[in-house]
């Protein structure tokens, strides 16, 4: 909860998600028929670039102090150790996300139904992002330019996500059967779980040797 | 000429591997069998060996690609018939088809040697991943470039969000994402590994992939060659198209080959090792390092 400490950071996710979200009905037509037909693939791509704002913290600053080399020292597995990290900077930059997403959805006039369909894609899909994004952020570790290349890297592993994520809000908006897309997104989660973690210590090795 | 030998002697002992592989059970002659095994497969895994080994082998690849692809041209664009819904324009998938082959398969070949260099540190492997990558991203953007060109009067439109399109335009950001790492790091031994864990990532990731643009969206035809099924091609079509294809397997091992060999020179030089254009002076001594 250290990263608690530096409030700004968290909100400064948080308002680029919100900033993002509200340019939309700006650089398009405020039609509400329109709005509603975009909101999904908006709130999720944003979500997807907001994820991607955070994932530089994830283990820099543990870098360059040199926490991080002490953490590979330590007894305890590796892969507890990143899963914890990667579990905080959930909690920390994409819990908002979530919490704020039905609030972005009244503005495009979605119904009560489809925000919670919103909220729970969202809170089925952001692990992922983050679990994926922990990988890229490894690779790079203390490289020039690193945060072009995280986005290089991550946005063409993000598609998945993206793609059942909106479908799933999508098919809530026309009423058809959303079980199918949640279910895709929760069998993604798992995998992820189970592979993106190890992934990432295997990168922070090779990073850090 | 030394090399030329021991490259016959080498495909005189794999013959001879194979049939005694097939005999060994009933025979069990173990030293026979150790003997066989002994020849040694790690000479070839030095890149001052390789180097020279991959000097003759481009040329051997090299020259039966382009008379392929001049075969395999001259079939496609005059022998083949005419198609009777698409007229002449469909002449394009003889680069097209083969194209989007090798993008795909020069991926899994990719993350397979990268996988290869990171697990046994073999850095001849790895060296031969960042070869395949750019000749794979070659072959991928061709085949976003040449459907697009195709689309244009057959679908009226030179671009259209199908399955198939967006999964071959992922792959080619999979490509440049394994490139621009690469490339990003200094470091030659950090950058092979780490392209390996982006590689064998993505590979798990492309079926999952491909399955979701698949699910969202889909409009390209169905694949027209199967294994089993009788093809639904005129065998003149189908004759241009398998020797195109051939022409750009030959080619992509002659172009990787190539590159190779200006990879070890570089990396070799990096690594104040001897550079095998400056050894060759010194090769008729069996000299590998000073």
């Amino acid at each position: 909860m250290l990263a608690w400490r530096r409030r700004a950071d968290v909100l400064a996710t948080l308002f680029f998600f919100v900033i993002v979200v509200s340019l939309f009905p700006l650089s398009t037509n405020p039609d509400p028929q329109l709005l509603r037909s975009i909101a999904p693939g908006v709130v999720w791509v944003a979500a997807l670039l907001a994820s991607m704002l955070s994932l530089g913290r994830l283990f820099a600053n543990d870098h360059v102090d040199g926490t991080l080399e002490q953490l590979l020292l330590t007894p305890q597995p590796l892969y507890l150790i990143v899963f914890g990290k990667v579990f905080a900077q959930w909690l920390v930059s994409e819990v908002p996300l979530i919490l704020v997403a039905p609030v972005l959805g009244v503005q495009f006039g979605l119904s009560r139904d489809t925000l919670l369909v919103l909220m729970f894609s969202l809170a089925l899909g952001t692990p992922v992002l983050s679990l994926i994004g922990s990988i890229a952020a490894a690779l790079t570790l203390g490289l020039r330019g690193s945060g072009v290349l995280v986005a290089l890297l991550v946005l063409p592993l993000y598609i998945p996500v993206l793609i059942f994520g909106a479908l799933a809000v999508d098919a809530s908006i026309a009423g058809s059967n959303i079980q199918s897309h949640l279910s895709l997104l929760g069998a993604v989660l798992i995998l992820a779980l189970a592979f993106a973690p190890w992934a990432t210590c295997a990168a922070l090795r090779i990073s850090l040797e | 000429m030394a090399i030329l030998e021991c490259i016959i002697e080498v495909k005189a002992r794999v013959q001879l591997t194979t049939d005694k592989r097939a005999t060994i059970d009933e025979v069990t002659d173990h030293d026979e069998w150790v003997k066989v095994m002994k020849i040694n497969w790690y000479k070839y895994a030095s890149p001052s060996n390789f180097y020279r080994l991959a000097g003759k082998l481009v040329p051997m690849f090299g020259i039966p690609a382009a008379i392929l692809f001049v075969v395999g041209l001259y079939v496609g664009f005059f022998v083949a018939p005419i198609d009777f819904q698409q007229g002449d324009a469909y002449r394009i998938i003889f680069i097209h088809v083969p194209a989007a082959w090798m993008g795909m398969l020069l991926y899994v070949l990719m993350a397979a040697y990268a996988g290869i260099g990171w697990a046994f540190n073999a850095r001849l492997a790895s060296m031969m991943a960042t070869s395949l990558s750019i000749t794979g991203a070659m072959f991928t953007f061709l085949s976003l470039a040449t459907g697009s060109l195709w689309g244009k009067p057959t679908w009226g439109t030179w671009w259209v969000w199908d399955a198939r399109m967006t999964s071959t335009l992922i792959l080619l950001f999979l490509y440049i994402g394994f490139i621009s790492l690469q490339a990003a790091i200094d470091d030659r031994r950090r950058a092979d590994r780490a392209g390996a864990v982006l590689a064998i990532v993505g590979v798990i990731n492309i079926p999952i992939i491909y399955f979701s643009v698949q699910w969202w969206n889909t409009l390209h035809q169905g694949a027209t060659i199967r294994l089993l099924n009788k093809p639904t091609m005129a065998p003149p079509m189908l004759a241009a198209m398998f020797i195109m294809l051939a022409a750009c397997w030959l080619y992509s091992v002659a172009v990787v080959l190539a590159r190779l060999r200006c990879i070890i020179i570089e990396r070799e030089q990096e690594a104040g090792r001897v550079v095998p254009a400056t050894a060759a002076a010194t090769e008729f001594s069996g000299m590998e390092s000073v």
